[in-house]
């Protein structure tokens, strides 16, 4: 039984009123409240947010070959004939999203308070794919300015205020049971965090089942790669936004845990779930990750040096759904996974080699075997403001560099190789996000029509940035051309007159 | 140039990890104990 990759989905959630939740805005604000408003001075409008290229690639309206051909900076070069309707999902507009969370809100724990006509103007206006008949009443009713007011006057250890365009419509509180109120991992900005990462999941989730045109119902294994720790404070990151966003999806035949392996768990997450699938253990099995919102304007300070706009200001979410051979969608190759193990040394190109040329050398291919290299694809133009350089070409050069000294390619071909064979970056710097997976969608098609015949992703993880460990993780694994597809194919063909 | 200098280190997972400055600083001379501090980050 091989396994097969179906579907993938992608979501980004246009939150520029919860930047300054990041971490970074968050602990500079404390330090100089007058950021403040250069921040919100500097944030996207919905529209330029909607129009910005690499956006557009994520949500698959524009492949990453198209991107290319872009001029950067992309910011301003945006295409105004885009939509917030993909090809693999949709980008969500602020008002909306505080609809989903309210939603992700709805077990009775209260967290997500809402100002009255605020409220009511998303059950009477929103679109969502999450909205219908039944979630103005899921969403419960709203508060009065001064109920709110009256929470937040209880200090940013009960509550922090929620906005949309910067006028206040909201709190978040801490959980309400009275024994959370000394666990710090309980208190309002976990929380939000965690709900932000399971609504944004969500999303990605439901568009996923729509997407493939599936029953919830039929998923029996869901697993989360999000970046979130969720639990209490016994059990930090104890777990459970994989359930918890089946949930919310209806996903009623499903359980799951939450994989955490840094910025390697969606490429574990999806080795897993084939695994599972090939043991016979399930026959569909979701992997989803929710939006890390602790990363919003995490490198905002290069961007305002550089007269930017602050563009982390979404949260981004993916979905796949891994299944049995449907003789159509390509193939995991569960022969070939590649892994750092903890013997080899954190060099990188020990670490290249361990995660490309050794599952390649299983296969009896060669580098140059692979039309598609997906690597981390954090947007260049969010890091290099901040002088933490262009991360994907900082991947393709050593895995085109292991190609020369493979005596594969020459120097000379090696920029070649890497526009060939790579692409620009275009994923929102959200913790796991980025992490290879947002080609899959890309892959899925270009595969499918015949374009690439195969492509390997490749993710690496931060293992020593928990303290635990200096090692380096590092993971991959190859999607190819479902061979039965061809067979289906000439069979077809043998049957005409 | 480096024998008998204390030595502080930044690496970085997508260029080069302290641990492998530390071997090329070694390499050239540097004892391990005047590795005062060696660090990798993550910048993304």
């Amino acid at each position: 039984m091989k396994p097969v990759i179906k579907g993938s989905a992608y979501v980004l959630a246009h939150v520029p009123d919860l930047v300054r939740y990041g971490s970074k805005p968050y602990r500079e604000i404390e330090k100089d409240p007058n950021l403040l408003p250069k921040i919100e001075k500097n944030l996207r409008r919905f529209l330029d947010v909607v129009a910005y290229p690499p956006n557009q690639v994520f949500i698959g309206n524009l492949t990453p070959d198209e991107l290319r051909n872009i001029p950067q900076p992309w910011f301003e070069n945006k295409l105004f004939s885009a939509s917030s309707c993909g090809n693999f999902g949709e980008i969500v507009g602020e008002n909306n999203f505080y609809g989903v969370l309210k939603l992700a809100d709805a077990n009775g724990y209260d967290l997500v308070w809402i100002e009255n006509k605020f409220l009511s103007d998303i059950k009477k206006f929103g679109i969502n794919i999450f909205f219908d008949e039944q979630s103005s009443q899921k969403m419960g009713e709203g508060k009065t300015i001064a109920e709110i007011q009256e929470k937040l006057a209880l200090g940013p250890r009960m509550a922090l205020p929620l906005f949309h365009n910067e006028k206040l419509i909201g709190c978040f509180n801490r959980s309400q049971d009275p024994h959370a109120q000394e666990d710090e991992a309980l208190g309002p900005h976990p929380l939000m965090e965690g709900l932000a990462a399971k609504a944004s999941g969500a999303l990605a989730l439901k568009h996923l089942i729509e997407k493939l045109k599936m029953s919830p119902e039929e998923i029996d294994f869901i697993i989360s790669c999000s970046e979130e720790a969720v639990g209490d404070r016994y059990n930090r990151g104890g777990g459970s936004l994989a359930k918890a966003i089946g949930e919310m999806c209806g996903c009623i035949n499903a359980t799951g845990p939450d994989i955490k392996a840094f910025c390697v768990s969606p490429i574990y997450a999806i080795i897993v779930a084939a695994s599972l699938v090939k043991a016979g253990v399930f026959k569909k099995v979701a992997v989803v990750g929710g939006g890390c919102l602790a990363k919003l304007g995490m490198k905002f300070q290069g961007h305002l040096e550089s007269g930017y706009p602050i563009i982390e200001d979404t949260l981004g979410a993916a979905a796949f759904l891994i299944a049995s051979d449907d003789r159509k969608s390509p193939i995991i190759r569960l022969d070939a996974i590649g892994k750092n193990n903890i013997k080899n040394s954190a060099r990188q190109e020990d670490v290249t080699r361990a995660v490309v040329l050794e599952p390649l050398k299983k296969l009896g291919k060669r580098i140059i075997d692979i039309d598609k290299y997906a690597v981390q694809l954090e947007n260049p133009e969010i890091t290099v403001p901040s002088k933490t350089g262009d991360v994907p070409k900082k991947n393709y050069d050593m895995i085109a560099g292991l190609a020369v000294l493979n005596k594969e390619i020459t120097p000379q071909e090696m920029a070649e190789f890497v526009k060939i064979r790579g692409m620009p970056g275009f994923a929102p710097t959200q913790g796991h996000i980025p992490a290879a997976v947002p080609y899959l969608g890309h892959a899925i098609e270009a595969i499918k029509n015949g374009g690439i015949k195969n492509a390997m992703f490749i993710a690496r993880g931060s293992l020593f940035l928990g303290r635990m460990s200096q090692l380096h993780d590092g993971m991959s694994f190859i999607i190819e051309k479902n061979p039965k597809q061809k067979e289906a194919k000439k069979c077809l063909r043998k049957k005409r007159p | 140039m480096l024998k008998e200098k204390k030595a502080i280190i930044f690496g970085e997972r997508d260029e080069i990890p302290g641990l492998s400055i530390e071997e090329c600083l070694k390499a050239a001379g540097v004892k391990q104990e005047d590795i005062v501090f060696s660090l990798t980050e993550c910048f993304v």
